[in-house]
């Protein structure tokens, strides 16, 4: 066991919720997700009426009508989320080309919803790498597609393959300024982003409100709207109506598989997980913590603000009053779910996507709120901050932190 | 009589790992029992089990010749077992009396807090055993030796008769562990008997009545300090001959590599730590930096790497000025450092031993073409390093957290050794490693100091700067009291010279014949 002469430096709450966050394993994410759905199955049940109905009768009755509104929570929430099996089949059978795109939009609409979830988990997880807690995903996402929205209509006549990109490229400028800006103030005056990035959410809503109401409103409009973009400015749709499945997926994908590549294998990903895992030691190896946190936030603005712009382009066309309703705030937690790393950022933005995108027909099918899923959200968050429930529950072994102090390696312990 | 307490056959294991195997020990009343061994030997997790934090798998322990249940540290007070912990358990904005009552709080009807009773026994326990503590003093305010005895009067308040001390020196200037020993002398006279854990020869010969040396987890022998000496007892640790006096020839020094001319810096309070400062180092000599923690060491060193501008005065390396060059620039010019707290500073522990031997390299060919990381190069510049300096981990993958302190250091003295320097600023490199890992990075600095190498080697360890330096300076309240030359340097100089005082003509003149005398001989 190691002896250092002075008492280690303790490190904060956020500090030890980040390496536990990092640290779990995956069986506890795992086991983290599927506790919280059997939970939130149970809080179905119990906020059902028809089981308190079904328990005066009797007891097993409740039981039974309890699983069944389980059952039929889950079921509604797959059915809403990746299609029902038996439509398909016979929309298939029938072979009418509506029927079968009707019978496949569950599927593709989670996968619409998703994207935005992969842009703005990989903006937080970069600050996060960076060690940087960036909440301003939901402001950056609203300056996002207000730039992305203004290059989607005000510039006209270029092709679709120049006028995407830019316009993209605008999203992800607009972002990244909106990132910048916290970021140049926590590297120059060590003002905590933390603080700033919600400050600039205010200014970003309260901008974007003025921006709909009056330089970018629709004069052809009564409400306050954008004017529509240009066709060359969509992001491609692979389906006709009523799939709205576009190319933004795709791009978020390779967009992950880039931030993978610079996380990683470049040398300023280096510096930037240097900087966010030890930025004493960062210092000591010479690097430039100030380059690094200023342009770690800017990044991570960017990825936000591509998250804006891909919901104009690939699905609304234009951009209306709180269009972005907690992506922002969703992804934080997605981030962190999938331990920051881009990965493991698709793969929780996928379940979001598909449990949000289920939710909404779970709710209109079944009648279950859609709450149900903000609280399995929740509970699964709370089952991986808190590891040690999990590892109770499934009497898991203790993480390997403890056992490493008692290595007897011989020379040097 | 039965011994006081008496452990048999304890044995616990971990995962994989056989911490305790059969161990027995016997502690007879009125005694000092040191217990020695390396880091990792299993003297903590044993004393853990003493103390009730762990639970034993086989063996048991005797109080008084009674078989004791111990299962929690509850238990173990109420056998009058104590532990005072290397890290103290104390709540600096308290007084002493409040950190000495807390969990056994006297108090009058009503429930108020009876401070003037506990203070007035914290006080009879201070004079009995002569611990010097005001009870009413604010912990924060205390310095660090007068801290461990509040954790002394701590269990002497719940009247323990056996106290375990853990590495207690770890933390402690030399005229500390001097007041310490002979408070602990006083303590056994008074009829209490202590276990005394360390990895220090010197201490354990200078005020143990036992040694037990505990080696992977089993006992090794026990003896007696008049039998024993520290080349014994370093191989009974280590298990095989160590070179605790390190052989090298006089020193051949070239031009000035570090030219350091009345240098100011500031402490992160803004205070003057180091207060016009100037020295020079050569190529292929050793200036070591002695001095009492606290008197400028740690700021003279950030600003010679850079790592903190200085307010005035000049720095030059190699002819170049760096007074205000960036770390980066400064290892540029081929310098090295070995920061005094290695994981703060030195290591990014969640990365992977791989990452870490190129910390300060990653951007520069062959681990970097441009801006795309090579990291096959980096995985082969660690294969080769970590068998060249033989670090023990279990792959180059490894996050070096799981790595011991002694392999931990060794990470970082392979990276900086690896790369060709002139000039290495070496601050406390080998605080808390053990025996064998301090021989080793002995070795190594003597070795760049003989390959031409100017070196600074920062250390509090007297020892150790006696030991490989040609120059010593010792710094006091942010100056250099006096620089003396390293084969004139013993305990008693350099103890002084660290209080501040300078040792007149006569100490010299009596280092200096003794000096010749052995020379003669």
């Amino acid at each position: 066991m190691e002896k250092e002469n002075k008492p280690q430096k303790k490190p904060n709450s956020f500090e030890i919720f980040l390496e536990e966050i990092q640290h779990s394993s995956w069986i506890v994410t795992f086991l983290a997700i599927m506790t919280g759905i059997i939970l939130g199955g149970l809080l179905a049940a119990i906020t059902s009426l028809e089981m308190y109905a079904a328990f005066k009768v009797s007891f097993w009755d409740g039981i039974k009508t309890g699983l069944q509104v389980a059952w039929s929570t889950y079921s509604a929430l797959f059915t809403g989320s990746v299609g029902d099996f038996g439509k398909i089949k016979i929309a298939l059978a029938g072979g009418d080309a509506l029927e079968i795109r009707r019978a496949f939009f569950p599927f593709f609409e989670s996968l619409v919803q998703s994207t935005p979830y992969i842009f703005g988990g990989l903006a937080v997880a970069v600050g996060f790498r960076a060690g940087l807690f960036n909440i301003g995903v939901e402001g950056q996402i609203f300056i996002g597609a207000l730039t992305g929205t203004w290059a989607g209509y005000a510039i006209t006549g270029l092709p679709a393959i120049i006028h995407v990109p830019l316009a993209l490229l605008c999203g992800f400028l607009g972002g990244a300024l909106w990132g910048f800006i916290p970021g140049l103030l926590k590297a120059k005056t060590g003002a905590s982003e933390v603080i700033n990035t919600i400050m600039m959410n205010y200014i970003a809503f309260r901008f974007s409100e003025y921006m709909l109401r009056g330089p970018m409103k629709d004069p052809t409009e009564y409400t306050p709207k954008t004017p529509v973009i240009a066709d060359t400015a969509k992001l491609y749709h692979f389906f006709q109506d009523p799939i709205r499945f576009h190319l933004g997926f795709f791009i978020a994908l390779a967009v992950a598989a880039f931030i993978y590549w610079l996380l990683f294998k470049t040398t300023w990903g280096f510096e930037l997980r240097t900087v966010g895992a030890n930025s004493n030691a960062a210092r000591y190896a010479g690097m430039s913590n100030i380059m690094v946190t200023i342009l770690a936030m800017a990044l991570s603005g960017g990825l936000a603000g591509l998250a804006g712009a891909n919901e104009v382009l690939g699905v609304n066309f234009r951009l209306v009053p709180a269009f972005s309703s907690g992506y922002g705030f969703d992804s934080i937690a997605l981030a962190l779910l999938g331990k920051n790393h881009p990965v493991g950022v698709v793969l929780s933005a996928l379940l979001f996507g598909f449990l949000r995108s289920g939710a909404r027909q779970m709710q209109l099918k079944a009648g279950i709120p859609i709450d149900i899923i903000s609280i399995l959200q929740a509970l699964i968050l709370a089952f991986i901050a808190a590891p040690a429930i999990i590892r109770t529950i499934y009497r898991l072994k203790e993480s390997k932190i403890k056992e490493e102090e008692f290595t007897l390696s011989g020379w040097g312990g | 009589m039965a011994p006081i307490l008496e452990l048999r056959g304890i044995t616990k294991r971990f995962p994989g790992v056989l911490a305790n195997d059969h161990i027995n020990l016997t502690l007879e009343k009125g005694e000092i029992h040191a217990l020695l061994g390396e880091n990792g030997a299993g003297k903590t997790t044993l004393m853990n089990i003493l103390y009730g934090l762990y639970n034993q798998d086989e063996g048991e322990i005797l109080v008084n010749g009674q078989k004791a249940e111990i299962n929690e540290p509850t238990d173990a007070i109420r056998a009058g077992i104590g532990m005072v912990h290397q890290h103290f358990m104390l709540i600096p904005v308290f007084t002493v009396t409040e950190n000495v009552m807390l969990g056994e709080e006297f108090t009058k009807s009503g429930g108020f807090l009876d401070r003037a009773k506990a203070a007035n026994r914290v006080r009879e326990i201070s004079e009995k055993y002569k611990l010097n503590v005001d009870p009413n003093a604010y912990v924060g305010d205390l310095p660090v030796g007068t801290q461990q005895r509040v954790e002394i009067i701590k269990l002497l308040f719940r009247d323990a008769d056996v106290l375990i001390m853990d590495e207690p020196t770890a933390v402690l200037t030399p005229q500390e562990v001097e007041e310490l020993f002979k408070i602990m002398r006083f303590l056994v006279d008074q009829g209490k008997s202590i276990i005394f854990i360390t990895h220090k020869l010197g201490e354990v010969l200078e005020c143990s009545d036992r040694i037990t040396v505990i080696r992977g987890g089993k006992v090794i022998g026990t003896t007696l300090p008049k039998d024993a000496s520290t080349k014994k007892l370093a191989a009974m640790m280590v298990g095989r001959d160590v070179e605790l006096q390190i052989k090298k020839k006089k020193a051949q020094t070239g031009d000035v590599v570090l030219d350091v001319q009345d240098l100011e810096v500031l402490n992160p309070q803004n205070q003057i730590a180091v207060d016009g400062v100037s020295f020079q180092v050569k190529a292929g000599e050793v200036l070591g930096v002695a001095g009492v923690q606290g008197n400028g060491q740690t700021e003279l060193v950030r600003a010679l790497t850079g790592l903190l501008k200085p307010v005035d005065g000049k720095i030059s390396i190699l002819g170049q000025e760096t007074t205000n060059a960036t770390p980066r620039q400064i290892t540029e010019l081929g310098s090295a450092h070995i920061p005094e707290d290695r994981q703060k500073d030195g290591l990014v522990l969640s990365f992977p031993v791989a990452d870490n031997l190129v910390l300060n390299t990653y951007y520069q060919p062959p681990f970097a073409q441009g801006l795309i990381a090579q990291h096959d190069k980096v995985i082969e510049n660690s294969l080769n390093l970590v068998e060249k300096f033989d670090i023990r981990t279990p792959s180059v993958t490894t996050t070096v957290s799981a790595l011991s302190g002694g392999n931990q250091q060794k990470v970082i003295v392979a990276r900086e050794f690896s790369r060709p320097i002139k000039l290495l600023i070496a601050s406390q490199p080998t605080r808390g490693l053990d025996v064998g890992s301090i021989e080793y990075i002995h070795k190594r600095l003597i070795e760049k100091r003989d390959e031409g190498t100017a070196i600074v080697l920062v250390s509090t360890e007297l020892d150790e700067v006696i030991q490989l330096s040609d120059r010593i300076a010792v710094m006091y309240r942010g100056k250099i009291i006096d620089t003396i030359d390293g084969s004139l340097a013993n305990k008693e100089i350099l103890g002084l010279l660290m209080a501040g005082i300078h040792p007149d003509e006569d100490t010299y003149a009596r280092a200096k014949s003794k000096k010749e005398q052995i020379v003669l001989t």
